[in-house]
């Protein structure tokens, strides 16, 4: 492949065709042998730099590797069949105080899927190069989504444990806002490819800058905006399930006093149902965008 | 008359459909309410944390620029360290689990579903808590972070990887089988340079995100600038609070632009 593409590129050979390949083979040979010394010099340089900066240690993290295997060894329930009832009961000793910190995590999650899709679409005909009002407006729009989603959420949650107190408003807050900035970024992008006619159909009604957003704009988008927050919310339960440690509410608290405590069973008790609660809302998204984006094609129909 | 009968959904409603609109909309803002509830949310408490923000911001200005600004430049290097490292060994480890993970290479079944829901799992678990776990195997410091970001990256590369392996084109496959090529070197010619573009730029794209986790790693003491950030915030120093979210910014602004050249690079070749 890489000669054929090669040959293409050559003007048209002057000497005879076999010696002005070989030369050109050759040289194409040594030119890649150049690239792929020079990038694994630089990969080699960079990872042991890494590794120095990042101490790392390979000896220490083969005489702990038992230990990580205890670690979960430990982590495993005493279940036998016989008792399984009674069992189960003390796995999960906590249980009903660990579903309703689940559910806060839940709702802290659709809360600020909401607040950011919200912030995120108006932001999104601000920052779209096609639909701002002004250039400065565009810009300005763009880096405040920026900002929004390079902080990440934890620091932007410690700074609203803070200010508005610990418990889940700090979290919605600090997901919601780091949601605005990626929402914001990608509805931004799929705006920026809107089909204009419509938009021209709707100011052509003498609508003003915002009408023209609701309703020339709006339909269109609509179901993209829906499928990439629904998206948004399943990153979401994830981020809300660790913004406990710092206190910003949720199952993340449970989880972290367990880690502290050492208590390994409820450990795992702990994080079997957050998984199984991130894969049924996984599911449930999937669902949801698959009738979202099929409704729509009957639409177009 | 006959167009409202003929597109009665381009129409208000009316009559009952209106009542069941109404007893819709009124059930969705009672839900949300509920919901507020549910989170304690309350104008009062807003209000006083907007006003306690506002505080917060001005203790902020303008960043205070200390001796301990070599420290951060240092952790910094920390959190850029950890990323390259952790994205390099996930990305190492996600070509061969992808590979027994898709299923135009594994033909066996049970081995795809063990490495598909394992990865899975292993994606399920935040970075954060990975570093939990590794702090306690390894000790305090980046290497456990590293570590981390290894482990939670496998699980997405392998996802992300076998689903490019199993979008190659089946023809080229074949041509490089019918020239009497083994099984590796079926995958070796025909499958690998097919998914290299898509497997680098993948890479790369998690290099940038994975700067970004580095730096809240530090929370659990897992390296890098997080343990300053939290530190600094503990004990309220906001000046320098915001001294490090600006050269945090400055550095990820950084990373990004450099993958994005990287990137369209990579791409220019590939289509070439």
């Amino acid at each position: 492949m890489a000669d054929g593409t090669l040959a293409a590129r050559q003007p048209f050979p002057e000497r005879p065709a076999r010696a002005s390949f070989a030369e050109a083979w050759a040289a194409h040979k040594r030119a890649r042998r150049l690239q792929w010394l020079t990038g694994a010099v630089l990969l080699g340089a960079l990872t042991a730099i890494s590794a120095w900066l990042g101490e790392v240690n390979l000896t220490l993290l083969w005489d702990r590797l038992p230990r990580f295997g205890s670690y979960f060894g430990r982590m495993v329930p005493e279940l036998a069949w016989a008792t399984l009832g009674e069992d189960l009961a003390y796995w999960y000793w906590n249980g009903w105080q660990w579903l309703a910190s689940l559910w806060q995590t839940v709702l802290i999650a659709i809360y600020a899927t909401l607040f950011g899709a919200v912030l995120a679409y108006v932001f999104s005909f601000l920052a779209a190069r096609n639909l701002t009002p002004a250039p400065w407006v565009g810009v300005a729009a763009r880096r405040t989504l920026e900002l929004a989603r390079t902080i990440p959420e934890l620091v932007f949650a410690v700074l609203f444990v803070f200010a508005f107190g610990i418990g889940p408003l700090a979290g919605v807050l600090a997901i919601g806002l780091h949601s605005f900035g990626a929402l914001g970024k990608l509805f931004g992008d799929v705006a920026e490819n809107a089909d204009p006619e419509p938009l021209r159909g709707v100011r052509a009604t003498g609508a003003g800058w915002a009408q023209t957003m609701v309703y020339g704009a709006t339909p269109q988008l609509a179901p993209d905006y829906l499928s990439y927050g629904l998206m948004r919310l399943e990153i979401n339960v994830r981020a809300a399930s660790i913004l406990g440690f710092v206190g910003a509410g949720g199952i993340g608290q449970e989880l972290y006093r367990a880690i502290k405590n050492f208590d390994h069973t409820d450990i795992s008790a702990i994080a079997l149902m957050l998984i199984a609660a991130v894969m049924l809302i996984d599911a449930l998204c999937n669902w949801l965008r698959g009738r979202v984006i099929g409704r729509d094609g009957l639409r177009a129909l | 008359m006959r167009w409202r009968e003929r597109r009665p959904e381009l129409y208000p409603p009316r009559g009952f459909a209106l009542w069941r609109r109404a007893a819709a909309v009124l059930l969705g803002l009672g839900l949300f309410l509920w919901g507020l509830h549910a989170l304690e949310v309350t104008p009062g408490r807003l209000i006083d944390g907007v006003g306690q923000l506002g505080r917060v911001f001005m203790l902020m200005m303008p960043p205070a620029v200390t001796e301990h600004v070599w420290d951060y430049v240092r952790a910094i290097g920390e959190t850029l360290a950890m990323a390259f490292l952790g994205t390099l060994v996930a990305s190492l480890l996600a070509v061969p689990l992808a590979l027994m993970g898709a299923r135009n290479i594994m033909p066996l079944g049970p081995v795809r579903l063990l490495v598909r829901r394992s990865s899975d799992v292993v994606r399920g678990i935040d970075s954060l808590i990975w570093a939990i776990f590794f702090v306690s195997v390894v000790g305090l410091g980046p290497f456990a972070g590293i570590l981390a970001i290894a482990m939670n990256d496998t699980g997405v590369l392998t996802k992300l990887y076998a689903e490019a392996i199993e979008n190659t084109d089946h023809e080229q496959v074949k041509g490089v089988r019918a020239t009497g090529a083994g099984r590796g070197q079926t995958i070796g010619f025909g499958v690998l340079p097919q998914v290299m573009p898509v497997l680098l730029g993948n890479s790369l794209y998690f290099l940038e995100s994975n700067v970004r986790s580095a730096t809240i790693l530090g929370v659990v003491g897992a390296g890098g600038i997080g343990f300053f950030l939290m530190d600094r915030m503990m004990i309220s120093a906001w000046r320098e609070v915001a001294l490090i979210v600006i050269m945090v910014l400055i550095t990820v602004a950084c990373i990004d632009a450099l993958s994005r050249i990287l990137r369209g690079q990579l791409i220019g070749r590939s289509s070439r």
